[in-house]
């Protein structure tokens, strides 16, 4: 690839580079202060009643004797917030109805999942308020529950939300009530044309369990109502602005009168988007007078936050004999969980996203059910489709005896390249991973020994752009603070300050990034949709400009001169006469003029996708089932690479979400719809035995959009992994897996039908 | 509220005491009663490493262990590793190589691995993984994890 920003790579001083992150020192001493680490005087700990049922009608609920109860400051349930109508509030990134938001954060009359939350207490700690919790006297009357989503589809499931409309294309046979939240149809070509072209078709259908994020910090937010009337929030957020604004609507405040201060993040993944405890903090605060500090324990994490949606998915390809596909078609049933939650729309996009299909068809459906709202979770909707459509594009290259990637690349989605959904891609980078990927040692390396099997699988994700604003000030020392409102997950702080480092010609270390309060910066959107680094970082390096723009006529009133006159060029701004580097200058600001300032404000357009190939090696124990990862390697087109250890970083742990996701996480429910596994010792997380080095192999094709080349990279990784995985599966015993995940119970009794069917 | 009972230790080298009720695990008391809230709380049953510290040179879940239990021990949490400005030689490692994303899982890691360091001080990579399985971090994969702490061994041999 040469693009402008290619031509440019050799001189990049600070891109490309491994600087410690800033602020490191503070997250290996412990001293980072994360949520739960706030501390204001005369706090009170929150804790939240949850319903023991997927499904029930709410009778009545008396606190009397909560309340009576020694400690206890103060106790509210949905009687202390007023009801919302149906109406939507933006967030940026997605919007939210603020009836369905108000009633996930305390049920009114219904609960719609085991966890659903219904009360809440303040005290003097932890322990009173959980012995208050069980003084609350909740009357139920249980109704049936659903929590897979092609009963909730049925004429005769139970019914969550009396007056849910269905949402998008008109379903053909609706007839009263319903749980289908929304309905998509996407549609390019002519299927019937398109299959009765090809030679071979395959038509498979797949099923996928419901999966949570597991970051490692519960949420946790602390609010003071301040009798003046402000509401002051520390919350464990991606996205401060967010927070506030669904805060305010819900209580009904101006967002002037909420100050959200982001916490460090103990991951978010997509879960710490929406709001849960935010504003039954703030109630306890107001009812008691005290600053109140809700956490959640880790059984509340799992059965009221996230999930990401399990899911029911049908796909048909078509292709000639010369390994050209010629048509798709897709039907994707996703749960929203309690309230519609729409990733069923991403999940529509990405099922086809990698392919040049000229004939393809997509349907899906967002499907209400008895579990927690479906949330964002890297790549959200898209790591389910990959499974299923990277499948059938194995089982076809099989039939057709075409190596697997040979097989993609004749058909991989290029620039120009039309999605189902309408948009044509600008210039993407799968091409590139394959062919990276055909020529690493991994894919021809030998593999021997029984019941081990090799696999590829490839994913695609959209990427974000939306608003980042930011400030920087510069320092008579020429160092330049930069002050910027995106939670920092993983190294952001760095990535941006090496943008404004790169534009000024100065180091990473001289730049002193600090993420603040939302009365100290610019609106932000979420640091989710692997935005950050690209939009927030765009915004960095448009404040350089206006720095530049500053101080070279700085430079002109001390030299004498017309601004024309002066240039800039890495960190030297010179005229005819003189010269000053960018620190020489700095020193002199307060005798010309006094401080600079610069900012900036973006609506980030020009987002670059992201691909990813992924090759996997698996050894499976026939005895047990279990699936063991020999190698794996992970071949990324990441755009241009900022700071590469965490631009790593992203791809091996979304590699190891992604493992997980298909060897071993699952919510297990009971027939009465609850789950039975929230804990982490029974939802299986991968640990450091459960996965070998993945080794992750980062293409650069320059997004030529942005002025630094920049694509997101944080969520493509999670989505080739359970194809890839499921392709060496079958590689190693035969038998294909059409079911996440792909558990040693499942691998198992999957070994035994294929040895009863002989 | 129940009663509270005394209890002394050495926390990080110094002698600490503390008031705890029964029921309070260390972690609680480290965290809210002495603010040393580098321990993290992750699960509040042992089953994620977060609050991982050393008691008389074994690590372990702070959070299956009672405050009144740590009478006349020796505890080391993250806040003890660093030797007054110096930063011990695993959090160096874990810096340069960039060994944390979110961050949150560092601090039982950190501990955890100089546990091991203690023990075997040039362990293998099977070792290490083996002895930071109780520890779970959800956003790096384990692979830089794994690097650092072999990184802080050479460090260490020095
Ligand atoms: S908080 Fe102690 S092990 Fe998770
Ligand atoms: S760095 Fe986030 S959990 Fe380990």
């Amino acid at each position: 690839m040469a693009t402008a920003n290619e031509t440019k790579t050799s001189s990049y001083r600070v891109i490309g580079t491994r600087p410690i992150r800033h602020d490191g020192v503070d997250k290996v001493t412990g001293r980072a202060v994360y949520g739960n680490d706030v501390q204001l005087p005369g706090l009170l700990y929150g804790r939240v009643l949850r319903s023991p049922h997927a499904h029930a009608r709410i009778r009545s609920i008396d606190t009397t004797k909560a309340e009576k109860l020694p400690g206890v400051f103060a106790v509210i349930s949905s009687a202390d917030i007023d009801p919302h109508e149906s109406k939507m509030a933006e967030l940026g990134e997605g919007s939210v109805n603020l009836q369905y938001l108000c009633e996930n954060v305390l049920a009114r009359k219904k609960v719609l999942y085991k966890g659903h939350a219904v009360a809440a207490v303040a005290a003097v700690n932890a322990h009173v308020a959980e012995e208050a919790l069980k003084l609350i006297e909740v009357d139920y009357d249980p109704l049936h529950a659903v929590t897979w989503v092609l009963d909730a589809m049925k004429d005769d499931a139970p019914i969550l939300i009396d007056d849910l409309k269905t949402e998008g294309a008109p379903l053909p046979h609706s007839k009263g009530p319903t749980n289908i939240a929304q309905h998509i149809v996407f549609s390019k070509g002519d299927i019937e044309k398109g299959f009765a072209e090809a030679d071979v078709i395959i038509e498979r259908e797949f099923k996928s369990a419901t999966v949570h994020q597991g970051y490692i910090e519960p949420h946790v937010a602390t609010a003071l109502w301040s009798p003046d009337g402000h509401l002051s929030i520390w919350a464990s957020t991606q996205g401060s602005f967010t927070c506030r604004q669904q805060t305010a609507e819900l209580l009904a405040l101006p967002v002037s009168k909420v100050t959200v201060t982001p916490c460090e993040i103990g991951g978010g993944f997509g879960g710490k988007i929406r709001v849960y405890i935010e504003p039954i903090a703030a109630l306890l605060s107001k009812k008691s007078g005290r600053p109140v500090k809700v956490l959640m324990n880790r059984a509340d994490v799992f059965e009221s936050t996230g999930p990401t949606p399990g899911s029911f998915i049908r796909v048909k390809l078509g292709a000639k004999r010369d390994g050209r596909l010629v048509a798709g078609d897709a039907w994707m049933a996703y749960d929203a969980g309690a309230y519609p939650a729409g990733i069923i729309g991403p999940g529509c996009v990405c099922v086809f996203s990698c392919y040049d299909l000229p004939n393809a068809r997509v349907e899906g459906f967002d499907v209400v059910l008895n579990k927690p709202q479906t949330a964002a979770y890297r790549a959200p909707g898209s790591t389910n489709a990959a499974f299923a459509c990277e499948t059938v594009i194995e089982e076809l290259a099989e039939k057709l005896g075409i190596d697997p990637i040979e097989f993609r690349l004749k058909n991989a989605a290029k620039e120009g390249t039309r999605r189902p959904d309408g948009p044509a891609y600008p210039v993407i980078g799968l091409v590139e991973t394959l062919k990276t990927a055909k020529a690493h040692p991994h894919y021809s390396a030998t593999l021997e020994g029984p019941n081990r099997g090799r696999g590829v699988g490839c994913g695609f994700w959209m990427n974000a752009g939306l608003k980042s604003s930011v400030t920087a000030h510069v320092n008579g020392d020429g160092t330049v603070t930069l002050v910027e409102g995106s939670t920092d997950i993983g190294g952001t702080r760095t990535s941006i300050a090496m943008q404004l480092a790169e534009t000024l010609g100065i180091t990473a270390e001289e730049v002193v990034p600090r993420v603040v309060d939302t009365d100290s910066v610019g609106y932000t959107d979420v640091t989710g949709g692997s935005r950050t680094t690209f939009a927030t970082g765009w915004a960095a390096h448009d404040a350089a400009i206006d720095i530049v723009k500053q101080m070279s006529a700085r430079a002109a009133e001390f030299w004498k001169c017309s601004p024309d006159e002066v240039t800039f060029d890495r960190g030297l701004f010179s005229s005819k006469s003189h010269a000053l580097t960018f620190k020489e200058l700095a020193g002199k600001i307060q005798e010309t003029g006094g401080t600079i300032t610069g900012r900036a404000s973006v609506e980030a357009k020009g987002v670059g996708a992201t691909f990813g190939t992924h090759i996997v090696d698996v050894e499976v124990d026939p005895e047990t089932g279990k699936v063991k990862i020999l190698r794996y390697t992970a071949v990324q087109d990441c755009g241009r690479v900022i700071h590469p250890s965490y631009a790593e970083g992203q791809i091996q742990g979304g590699v190891v979400q992604g493992i997980g996701w298909a060897l071993n996480e699952e919510y297990v429910y009971d027939a009465d719809g609850r789950m039975r596994n929230a804990s982490m010792l029974d939802y299986r997380m991968p640990t450091a035995v459960d996965v070998p080095t993945i080794e992750p192999v980062m293409v650069e094709v320059p997004n030529p959009r942005h002025p630094y080349g920049v694509r997101g990279v944080g969520e493509v990784p999670i989505c080739p992994p359970p194809a890839a995985i499921g392709a060496a599966i079958y590689n190693a015993i035969g038998i294909r897996m059409y079911e996440l995940p792909m558990s040693p119970p499942k691998v198992c009794q999957a070994i035994i039908n294929e040895a009863s069917a002989k | 509220m129940a009663t509270k009972t005394p209890v002394s230790t050495t926390i990080n080298g110094e002698p600490v005491e503390f008031l705890c009720e029964p029921r309070q695990s260390l972690l609680e008391v480290l965290r809210d009663t002495l603010h040393l809230t580098g321990a993290k709380e992750g699960c509040n049953n042992g089953n994620c490493g977060a609050c991982t510290v050393i008691l008389n040179g074994v690590a372990v879940d702070s959070c299956l262990v009672l405050g009144v239990e740590v009478e006349g021990a020796e505890v080391t949490t993250v806040e003890g590793l660093a030797c007054r400005n110096e930063l011990h030689p695993i959090q160096q490692c874990f810096l340069e190589d960039a060994a944390l994303q979110c961050g949150i899982c560092t601090p039982g890691f950190l501990v955890a691995a100089k546990a091991l360091l203690d023990k075997i001080p040039n362990p293998t990579e099977e070792q290490i993984r083996f002895h930071l399985a109780g520890n779970i971090c959800r956003c790096t994969g384990y692979d830089k994890i794994v690097k650092a702490v072999q990184h802080a061994a050479q460090e260490m041999a020095k």
